[in-house]
């Protein structure tokens, strides 16, 4: 067997596009202007930003006076949660609504509040990895500042009901924010029909480069200026504009909201492949709603051996992928997503996490599920673990 | 986080992996919640450990700390294999990431396990020779 590469890891980040490397290098060495400069190079650089505010715009539905850029999906989580917060405060607003299973950016921005005095609700998400709408509903308080709940998760792919949180939310009048990171290009996003008041993008999940983000904020909610500084972003988020990412990120926002349908059709018909072909290893199951999730994700458990291990195995292998054990996670416990499905520790810590695209080939699920079983049994072979599984089994 | 080529090596190509059918002790230390087991074989002849074998659940260091650590203490004495620290597992290695530390102290009580189980086959106290054998400390929660 030749020895590919595949990169099945696009929830981690993704390739910069051609198109989108074209079009942003000529602002790294001829077209560099200062944004705020007077003369011609500077106003160019000026027209450009703005032309790619349009196109973000366009690609949500949104005014481009509602897109803010930032240097990532974090600081767009940062910015929406806190901001809501500190302006809401004052009136004696100080609980926020959240889930189990969101990305760090929001669970630790929400974590700082607590220390603050902010009271924190979180919403426990079912064995599909779908938040409960009842929970959410009976959260809500007089003093509920914000509801932040992710539009889909980072490790197990599930879609959530927006659209029905957001109902909820202008019901009882409470902000709505949504980390729409791993979403975008992958599921048909109309702000203004979705009802949402905050919603936060990454670039590099999307074929942009690393270090540049956006934040949705809809027309009439005022935020407190993040980065005290300059005038950039109107005056709300001080610092110079990195034209060649912005600008970068308007064409992959372009690229990936464009075609959304036929895209999903086609990687969801390999990710079927990969998730059936990887189901017939017995002890595996399958992490997350097999309907409601992003159409690249593929996340199995797999019993009797430890993620990490199966993730240096496939690199082996030429194969990039993630997984939610307690080793990649960098503590001792497995990832919180994983936990918060209800899995045991150690089924969550043979979880193996595969990120396809639209690059991705048929011959690359065909090598990745011929390599599977080898290393699957190679581990189990030597594996404890999986010693006592068996004998249980009898 | 950067594996050494040396971890990388025993996690590729692990020495000693297996079952010893007429082992004369067996060790097992850790647990799946923590995400680590390792399991040791020794076969013993006058005192000297002749042949070892191990089994682990884990990450690439709890393999490779385990496959060096068979590497280490195979035809040495039974008194010299108990001096074994984690350190020296470490070492061997040519180093490990601080949150993989653990997986070598692991390493270590496997094979303190593995002795605790031969002594107490020959009907000898293994307390006073070996101590107790506690769980790798980074595993306590």
């Amino acid at each position: 067997m030749e020895k590919r590469f595949i990169y099945a890891d696009n929830a981690a980040t993704t390739k910069v596009s051609d198109a989108v490397l074209n079009a942003m290098l000529p602002y790294f060495n001829e077209q560099y202007g200062n944004a705020s400069s007077i003369y011609g190079m500077g106003r160019n650089a000026k027209r450009d930003l703005e032309v790619s505010r349009e196109k973000v715009a366009k690609a949500l539905s949104c005014d481009p006076k509602e897109i803010y850029f930032t240097s990532c999906g974090s600081e767009a989580d940062n910015w929406a949660i806190k901001g809501v917060c500190e302006r809401l405060a004052p009136r004696g607003k100080k609980h926020i609504i959240t889930s189990v299973f969101e990305h760090h950016a929001v669970l630790h921005t929400c974590e700082a509040l607590e220390r603050q005095g902010f009271e924190v609700t979180y919403i426990s998400i079912d064995e599909n990895g779908i938040i409960n709408l009842d929970e959410l509903k009976n959260a809500i308080r007089e003093d509920t500042a914000i509801v932040s709940i992710m539009y889909a998760n980072n490790e197990i792919g599930t879609i959530q009901p927006i659209k029905e949180i957001a109902e909820i939310c202008q019901e009882h009048d409470v902000i709505f924010h949504t980390d729409a990171v791993q979403a975008i290009g992958s599921v048909e996003i109309n702000v203004k029909e979705l009802g949402v008041d905050l919603l936060a993008l990454s670039g590099h999940k999307i074929h942009a480069p690393k270090g540049v983000g956006a934040l949705y904020i809809r027309k009439g909610l005022v935020l407190p200026n993040f980065i005290h500084g300059g005038a950039q972003e109107r005056n709300k988020r001080g610092g110079t504009e990195n034209i060649p990412a912005i600008v970068g990120l308007g064409v992959a926002m372009e690229e990936v909201t464009t075609g959304i349908p036929q895209r999903v059709e086609n990687v969801t018909k390999l990710r079927n492949k990969l998730i059936d072909g990887i189901l017939e290893i017995p002890h595996t199951r399958l992490n997350g709603d097999r309907e409601k999730r992003l159409c690249g994700n593929c996340n199995i458990s797999i019993e009797g051996i430890e993620g990490e291990s199966i993730l240096l195995m496939l690199d082996m292998y030429g194969i990039c992928a993630s997984s939610g054990s307690a080793c990649t996670s960098g503590s001792l416990d497995p990832s919180h997503v994983m936990l918060s499905l209800g899995l045991s520790h150690e089924i969550a810590h043979g979880s193996v996490r595969f990120s396809i695209s639209d690059e991705t080939t048929e011959q690359d699920i065909d090598y990745i599920l011929e390599v599977m079983p080898k290393i699957v049994n190679r581990l189990r072979e030597m594996s404890p673990l999986w010693e006592k599984i068996i004998e249980a089994e009898g | 986080m950067l594996y050494t080529d040396k971890v990388l090596d025993h996690f590729t190509n692990p020495r000693n992996v297996g079952e010893l059918e007429d082992a004369d002790g067996i060790g097992e230390v850790g647990n799946a919640k923590c995400g680590d087991i390792m399991k040791m074989y020794i076969k013993v002849k006058d005192g000297i450990i002749t042949d070892v074998r191990f089994k682990t659940f884990g990450c690439g260091a709890a393999v490779a700390t385990s496959s060096i650590a068979t590497e280490l203490i195979v035809g040495k004495s039974i008194d010299d294999a108990l001096k074994l620290s984690n350190k020296a597992v470490v070492e061997a290695l040519d180093g490990l990431p601080p949150s993989k530390v653990h997986c070598s102290v692991l390493a270590e009580q496997a094979i303190k396990s593995a002795v605790t189980d031969y002594y107490t086959r020959q009907g000898i106290d293994p307390i006073p020779i070996v101590g107790e054998v506690g769980d790798c400390d980074a595993c306590h929660h």
